[in-house]
């Protein structure tokens, strides 16, 4: 009995997260078709699919997406596993992850940023070599970063993908018997790489499966990146999505509704190629474990893999630096490595237009990351010794673009009279956010020895009295996290909040990604540089208060 | 349901312990007040269950059945947290968020009003056992032993029916395990409580004296 109300409740609340993704999705297909009654579609046309296929170019934006966000994906995904089967376990292994964890807090548009300010014709890589050997005395006039084919995006991408899927294989790596594997190998004689491929690499990659697909869609269908680093003429089809969304005329939604479905087929479509991909890898995989091969010489693999993820975190990092000079340059023409002067003009002339913008970020981050800590909470004392699997409708907006289904909502939301505002961002960030506050509290949460709260039931103590009581403040510190995991997911979501705030609720962001066709680099420094800092503000506190909180429990300061 | 501190025996009737239909024991005896049954078998023998079972938290993968009766009311129709079932464990897992006095005090029964009260009771507990003055220290900075004795007051101080000891000796060097056991059985005669122990020192089944039964034998053989 009790058991059916639970599964009842379960099932309900499965549909309650699965209802915004769905929603969505309908409230972009039906105008699709020419179904939006509210700007007087009322009958079934493809006719603006017509018009879609009539776009100049449109087959050209849709491939550079696909071709990006499978070639980013893939790249990603095999120098992490390098890295993971080469060094995991090893001292350079943890050194590479405390470079790497920061980068998953630095938003996507703040990277972008800050590699577009590095490989630039006029960016610091060339000043610094110019001109003296390259002879450059004025910028070259190259397509960087905005090149035809996509590569500065790409490796934009790949540059963020590469610490979420580390993080992602790291926490299915503790259920891997990763080193009785490793000890069996050496001891057949094959190399660290191929030894784990050939023994753990099946297990591992099932595990982590769900986010790779994350990964491949989000990048499949990426707005803010794209406006930053990819193709101008044409833009990605996500970018031109965006824009026909934020064109006044109305015949312009329909085109963008079409778009949005054209973006859900062309992501669905990257899955089903990936999905090729998968069975090409397994062949490749029992062909390599039945050869016996034992790839001896697996040094040059391991090194070109640490010095990719390593170079590439130094690289964004010393990109945000430079965000960092640029906002307070003065002076600072074309060949000169650094700027003539320094000053705060920039600053002082920005803040009084950052405040409002400021704020909002931070309420709306503040908002949703609340509710979703409050509602993972909930859901993980409801199911205490269930898998992630169950989950799966909290993780269906990572699997489903961005743009196919916010734009579906933003259409509901104006036909049910909501006016934006920085509560229905926020409840639009709550989608978004609560599937990283889960996948982040999940596995400290059921890591807490249960015997704890056995004692504490039999002191005598409601269940209630012993969450508050008990398991909270014993997971405070990992509350505070998916706290901040939650808050930097909010402050870095561009595109639902341009939709659903339409231009009344602007965030840090979304004024960031806009000032980027302007190329006023000091004024991009101010926001971009303010879009990284916040996240790290809040892994800052979250580490803070427990350590401020707990400086008398030992126990409790790991 | 009786006021607490008025204890009375504590009967298991067929209590059986299953694992995927296997059945891994089953158990019928009496404990008198202030008595110890001793439970021996291997580990996955079922007796941690066992107890799970009578506490009120066993794992879903187990399926437990038979009545538990203390005196005459039926603990496994109750919730959990109104059985009262004092526990000690292998490890003495004091929370480690709060203070030792605090572990005392979270213990201490809601009905017994007053900030000053409650910790004069926790603090007079921590004297009686040769930790006075350690209230507010870190549970951290505790020895092993010093440790087992804080769980053990925590314990006696929630009032509860009935005492279940799973192993809480065998982490303990020979010293202290002979010192603790002493101490816990001292305890439990005087506060009358009927007690379950389960464990796999002979040694332990020696000292608590009373009833002893063997399960698991068929695959020790």
């Amino acid at each position: 009995m009790r058991d059916a109300l639970r599964r009842g409740i379960g099932t309900g609340l499965a549909a309650m997260l699965c209802l915004p993704v769905l929603a969505g999705l309908a409230g972009t297909l039906l105008p699709a078709f020419g179904y939006l009654p509210a700007l007087g579609g009322t009958q079934l046309t493809l006719g603006h699919f017509e018009a879609l296929a009539a776009q100049p170019h449109i087959l050209r934006s849709a491939l550079v997406s696909l071709a990006a966000g499978l070639t980013s994906t893939f790249v990603a995904l095999v120098v992490v596993a390098t890295l993971v089967a080469g060094f995991a376990g090893t001292r350079p292994f943890a050194f590479i992850q405390h470079l790497l964890s920061p980068l998953l807090a630095v938003p996507h548009a703040a990277s972008a940023f800050a590699i577009a300010l590095l490989i630039a014709p006029s960016g610091f890589l060339l000043r610094l070599v110019s001109p003296e050997l390259t002879g450059f005395a004025r910028p070259p006039d190259w397509l960087i970063p905005n090149d035809p084919l996509g590569l500065s995006m790409i490796s934009g991408l790949i540059a963020k993908e590469m610490p979420f899927l580390l993080l992602v294989m790291l926490a299915a790596l503790p259920q891997l018997p990763l080193a009785n594997a490793r000890r069996l190998m050496s001891a057949l004689g094959y190399s660290r790489v191929s030894g784990f491929v050939v023994a753990l690499w099946p297990l591992l990659y099932r595990q982590i499966r769900l986010p790779v697909f994350a990964v491949l869609v989000y990048s499949t269908s990426v707005v803010d990146v794209a406006m930053i680093l990819g193709p101008r003429l044409p833009p990605t089809l996500p970018v031109r999505v965006a824009q026909w969304l934020a064109d006044d005329d109305v015949g312009a939604r329909f085109l963008a509704s079409a778009g949005a479905v054209l973006q859900l087929g062309l992501s669905l479509f990257a899955i089903v190629i990936w999905i090729g991909v998968e069975r090409l890898g397994r062949l490749c995989h029992r062909r390599l474990s039945s050869s016996g091969k034992r790839l001896a010489g697996d040094r040059p693999l391991r090194l070109a893999a640490a010095s990719i993820t390593t170079l590439s975190a130094v690289f964004i990092f010393a990109g945000l630096g430079l965000l960092a000079l640029w906002s307070i340059a003065g002076l600072w023409p074309f060949p000169d490595s650094l700027p003539a002067s320094l000053t705060l003009r920039t600053w002082g002339r920005a803040l009084a237009e950052l405040a409002g913008p400021l704020v909002t970020t931070v309420t709306i981050a503040l908002l949703s990351s609340l509710v979703a800590l409050a509602i993972a909470i909930g859901l993980l004392s409801r199911s205490a010794n269930n898998s992630a699997d169950r989950w799966l409708p909290v993780f269906l907006p990572l699997l489903v673009p961005e743009i196919a289904f916010v734009f579906g909502l933003q259409v509901l939301t104006v036909v049910a009279g909501f006016s934006p505002s920085i509560v229905t961002v926020a409840a639009m960030h709550l989608v978004f956010v609560l599937p990283y506050v889960l996948l982040s509290l999940a596995p400290p949460w059921r890591a807490l020895d249960r015997r704890y709260e056995q004692i504490a039931s039999g002191l005598g103590k409601s269940p209630f009295k012993i969450l508050m009581t008990i398991r909270l403040p014993m997971l405070l510190r990992a509350c505070l996290t998916a706290f901040a995991v939650g808050f930097a997911v909010s402050v870095s979501l561009y595109l639902p909040t341009v939709l659903i705030g339409a231009g009344r609720v602007t965030t840090i962001t979304t004024e960031a990604v806009a000032l980027s066709s302007g190329g006023d680099r000091r004024i991009i420094g101010v926001y971009a540089l303010l879009q990284a800092l916040l996240p790290f503000l809040g892994f800052l506190i979250a580490s803070l208060v427990p350590q401020l909180l707990f400086r008398h429990r030992r126990a409790m300061r790991i | 349901m009786q006021t607490p501190g008025k204890t009375t025996p504590l009967t298991l009737s067929d209590v059986t312990i299953r694992l995927s239909g296997r059945v891994l024991l089953s158990v019928s005896a009496t404990v008198m007040p202030g008595d110890v049954l001793t439970i021996m078998g291997p580990s996955g023998s079922g007796k941690s269950p066992l107890l799970a079972y009578i506490g009120g938290f066993l794992d879903p993968a187990f399926v437990g059945s038979g009545a538990v009766l203390l005196g005459r009311d039926d603990l496994i129709g109750t919730p959990p947290q109104q059985r009262h079932t004092g526990i000690l464990f292998q490890d003495p897992l004091l929370f480690p968020h709060l203070s030792v006095g605090g572990n005392i005090v979270f213990a201490i029964p809601e009905a017994i009003k007053g900030r000053d009260v409650r910790r004069r009771m926790a603090e007079d507990a921590l004297a009686a056992v040769g930790l006075g003055g350690f209230f507010d220290r870190d549970p951290e900075t505790l020895s092993g032993g010093q440790k087992a004795r804080v769980a053990l007051q925590r314990v006696l101080l929630s009032e509860p029916r009935l005492l279940l000891l799973d192993e809480p000796f065998s982490k303990l060097d020979m010293a202290l395990r002979q010192q603790t056991r002493e101490l816990v059985f001292a305890k439990a005669r005087s506060a009358g409580l009927p007690t379950i122990l389960v464990t796999h020192d002979r040694a332990d089944a020696n000292a608590a004296g009373g009833a002893l039964i063997h399960i698991g034998a068929e695959t020790q053989s």
